[in-house]
């Protein structure tokens, strides 16, 4: 048991990367570090349990990475994603602030592995954890707890005093009784707030009841409410988030990437009405993968069928829930739920408007359709080979934008601008200033271990100078 | 066959994995699932005894238990795995044996020394009790015939006990006999056995005890697997000079027989000992509790036998020695009796999954090539 009386340097609040990586810093630097994670210690380490790969700045390739990714490519990467939304000086800071991330990543425990089969396209770009997420939280935790980090599972942090701007205690609930915690200075590193779905209606209405929550149930906001509440400026969006498809029959929470549905290009998507309402081929698939979550979410009653046939149903990596399966189409819409009749006539429409061409999965190939509206740019093939298969769909929240204001210190801006002394953020919580919009895989993890290192060295700075 | 809920459940999980493939730096085991979409009777045994069983994946997984869809990779592929030993066991009768097998080993292996024992103290007790040096002492306690027919009788049952496992288990997972006739493929697959290419795991090593990565069961299987071999060398040697060269035991410590022994004999007996003591102190959220007098019933046997072979070659020169060979023998005979039945098989098993996956391999690398 931890003597939860005592005082401590640095308070981190979370058990997900960017709070490990704040902990083994500030614990490196000789500080008196104390971690508190609501979640129990089997579902540890927030959303970054479900995480495959990291995004990093590098002048070479190595074992891992098959060649360099250098600061222009990298801005222009995220630039072109934000469509301008980020704070573009904090958003060049992160990336030359990622150079070689890898190798103190594997200094702290971290282990890589060749690219995952399927997502060759990152092979240059990211770098993967052998064994995923959870396996990386796993050896965060052993080298935190080496380095002296004192760590209070199923606890959660549900308030922080806070007095013009400056932090004194914590009030945490592990078990039945509150206890203050006193600490010099806190990282809050908690995440956003996509697991509260209350909150999610204030900008989504009813539609949010059903969203899936990708991640760990347990990023529920409340730091960031406490925070905003007590005068830290917010920034972003608080609709954006990162959202996409996955399969209707996904757990409500931590459902990760087994949910996930890539037969979209493949054939068509219909929502409850079976009509088409989106271009399923407008570009390859990984651009394309985080949009359909928010394209979903606007369709009635938030559900969406993707719709294939037997050509194409090894073509994808194939989805943890089988594919619900008919020799006919009006029979795949009785299974559905669907509209035999209104289906019919969707799938027939689009036959009739697909063009011939040559069908190639990894390019942008002529495979078209001509007077059909919405279009389908690529990929089109008549949908003629029985058994046909549905997919139902479901938006899919990754996580949310919202984030408290951040300076390169990490540490939270007031409404007027002015930094807080001892209050730092870092990860999910305020990539918010660097993602207005958009995502490029493996910058989630970029964001929380370049943040989390200066969150906690400057955390441990300010505690101990 | 193997039941049906072990090759449902196996099936459920694999499908899991297949959509998430976060595990496939790990072994073998992955890369190979990732060539399947569907997965067959033949295709789930084939996975499951090409496992090593290093737990990396059962760390690794966030849909772990208490997670709702409760992977537990190395623990279903366990009961599969168990499944499979008994249903390519030979004479099928004694596919029970796999049930209770720490019991019923122990209980064989008992009776063994005690038969033996009995039989030496038939020939009265000076026999026994007296001290022997010099040719043919052994032989003086237990008559050359008593040695060697038995001997040659029970390795002629085990070896073809192991060889009819062997083949039905190639016959159900797909193989055709004539693949096993492939130099190339069998020099390549032996050579990944005997180096244990991948209890590396992705070359950080297994973690046992806990989820920690450590290389210790890789050596102490290395010194069981090697240290088996070594004995199993000198008994050749011993039974070569024997017959062929017609030289009595005991021989002098510095001879083939002894020596080989010697070195196996400590191999297997720190070996087993650390595996013993890794199995002890190892988590047991990743495996079938019931399952694990198998896994003990084979490491305590292979530990006897060592320890009471090195005790015979330490005090063969004392009145100890009528009493220890009786033992060590006794211990053997047990060891030989249960091995189509113990958790030796996994060594049969495992090796034609390696074939298998070797196959496989270099047909997939032939596809890339085209
Ligand atoms: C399925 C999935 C796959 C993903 N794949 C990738 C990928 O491959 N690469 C990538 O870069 N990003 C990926 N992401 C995004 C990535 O997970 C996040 O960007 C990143 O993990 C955020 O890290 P974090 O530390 O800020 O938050 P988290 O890892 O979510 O950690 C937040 C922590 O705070 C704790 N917490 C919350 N509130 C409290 C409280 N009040 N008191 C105490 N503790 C609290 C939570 O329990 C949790 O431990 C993925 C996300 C999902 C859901
Ligand atoms: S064991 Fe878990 S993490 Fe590993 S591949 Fe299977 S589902 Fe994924
Ligand atoms: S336990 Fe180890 S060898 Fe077996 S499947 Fe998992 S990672 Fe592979």
């Amino acid at each position: 048991m931890i003597d939860l009386t005592q005082s401590f340097d640095v308070l981190i609040v979370g058990g997900g990367n960017a709070a490990l990586c704040a902990a083994m810093t500030a614990g490196r630097a000789g500080a008196k570090v104390l971690l508190v994670e609501s979640a129990p210690k089997h579902s540890r380490g927030g959303n970054s349990r479900h995480v495959r790969n990291i995004r990093y700045l590098h002048d070479r390739g190595n074992d891992y990475l098959t060649g360099s990714y250098l600061e222009e490519e990298f801005c222009d990467d995220l630039l072109h994603v934000t469509s301008g939304e980020t704070n573009e000086q904090l958003a060049r800071f992160t990336i030359r602030e990622s150079a070689d991330l890898g190798k103190w990543m594997e200094k702290h425990g971290c282990r890589f592995q060749p690219p995952l089969s399927g997502t060759l396209h990152l092979s240059r770009t990211n770098a993967f954890f052998l064994g995923g997420g959870k396996a990386l939280m796993n050896a965060y935790y052993a080298t935190a707890l080496q380095l002296g980090v004192e760590i209070a599972y199923d606890s959660e942090v549900r308030d922080l005093e806070i007095d013009d701007g400056k932090f004194s205690s914590a009030v945490v609930l592990s078990g039945d009784d509150p206890q203050e915690i006193r600490a010099k200075a806190v990282v809050v590193a908690s995440g956003g707030f996509e697991a509260n779905i209350p909150w999610l209606k204030e900008y989504w209405g009813d539609a949010a009841d059903n969203f899936i929550i990708r991640g760990t149930p347990y990023n529920k906001g409340r730091m960031l409410r406490v925070l905003l509440d007590n005068g830290v400026k917010s920034v972003g969006d608080p609709r954006q988030c990162h959202a996409v498809a996955v399969d209707a029959r996904a757990p409500k929470f931590d459902g990760g990437i087994v949910t996930r549905v890539d037969s979209i290009p493949l054939g068509i998507v219909v929502n409850k009405n079976a009509q088409r309402f989106y271009d399923e081929g407008e570009d390859i698939w990984p651009k394309r993968y985080a949009i359909w979550g928010r394209v979903v979410a606007e369709q009635p009653d938030q559900i969406a069928y993707s719709i294939i046939d037997s050509k194409s149903i090894d073509k994808f990596v194939s989805p943890a829930f089988p594919p619900i399966e008919a020799d006919s189409i009006r029979k795949l819409a009785a299974k559905l739920g669907l509209d035999p009749s209104a289906f019919e006539e969707t799938v027939v429409e689009f036959n009739k408007c697909v063009r011939p061409g040559t069908f190639d999965p990894l390019v942008l190939d002529d495979c078209t359709t001509e007077g059909l509206e919405p279009q389908k740019s690529h990929w089109a093939l008549p949908l003629d080979s029985s058994p046909f298969y549905g997919y139902p769909l479901r938006p899919g929240i990754t996580f949310t934008y919202l984030s408290v204001t951040v300076n390169k210190q990490t540490q939270v801006l007031m409404q007027d601008n002015q930094p807080s002394t001892n209050i730092f953020a870092a990860g999910e919580i305020m990539s918010g200033n660097i993602l207005g919009q958009g995502y490029i895989a493996g910058f989630g993890m970029t964001i929380g271990t370049v943040f989390g290192r200066i969150a906690g060295r400057e955390a441990a700075h300010y505690a101990i100078k | 066959m193997p039941s049906n809920e072990a090759l449902k459940e196996t099936e459920r999980v694999m499908v899991i994995c297949n959509a998430c493939r976060y595990c496939e730096g790990f072994c073998a085991v992955f890369p190979a699932m990732e060539r399947r979409r569907n997965f067959s009777y033949q295709d789930l045994i084939y996975l499951t005894n090409l496992c090593h069983n290093c737990r990396g994946c059962y760390y690794a997984c966030q849909y772990a238990p208490p997670h709702k869809f409760a992977v537990n990779v190395p623990k279903t592929f366990q009961e599969l795995r168990v499944d499979t030993y008994q249903s390519f066991a030979w004479p099928g009768f004694l596919a029970g044996m796999f049930q209770r097998n720490g019991l019923l080993v122990a209980l064989i292996t008992v009776l063994s020394v005690a038969i033996v024992l009995l039989l030496t103290l038939f020939q009265g007790t000076s026999v026994v009790f007296s001290t022997y040096t010099g040719k043919g002492a052994f032989y003086d306690v237990i008559p050359y015939l008593f040695m060697v027919v038995p001997a040659s009788v029970i390795c002629l049952f085990v070896l073809a006990a192991l060889l009819v496992g062997f083949v039905r288990f190639w016959r159900d997972m797909g193989g055709k006999l004539n693949e096993l006739l492939d130099l190339r493929v069998m020099v390549h697959a032996t050579w990944d056995a005997f180096r244990l290419r991948y209890l590396k795991g992705g070359g950080h090593g297994c973690n046992y005890p806990d989820e920690q990565f450590s290389h210790a069961r890789r050596w102490f299987h290395h010194l069981t697997f090697y240290g088996f071999l070594l004995c199993f060398a000198s008994t050749t040697a011993a039974a070569i000079y024997d017959n062929v060269l017609h030289w009595d035991a005991p021989y002098p410590f510095w001879s083939w027989p002894v020596m080989l022994g010697s070195v196996g004999g400590f191999g297997l007996l720190i070996g087993t000992g650390g595996l013993l003591l890794l199995k002890r102190q190892s988590d047991p959220e990743p495996a079938n509790r019931r399952l694990l007098g198998i896994d003990v019933a084979f490491l305590v046997l292979l530990f006897l036998t060592s320890l009471t072979g090195l005790l015979l070659l330490a005090l063969r020169e004392t009145s100890a020695m009528g009493t220890l060979l009786a033992v060590h023998l006794g211990v053997v005979l047990g060891l030989f009796l249960t091995i189509p039945y113990s958790k030796f098989v996994h060594a049969v098993y495992h090796y034609a999954a390696l074939v298998r996956n070797t196959i496989e391999q270099a047909e997939s690398e032939h596809h890339k090539n085209f």
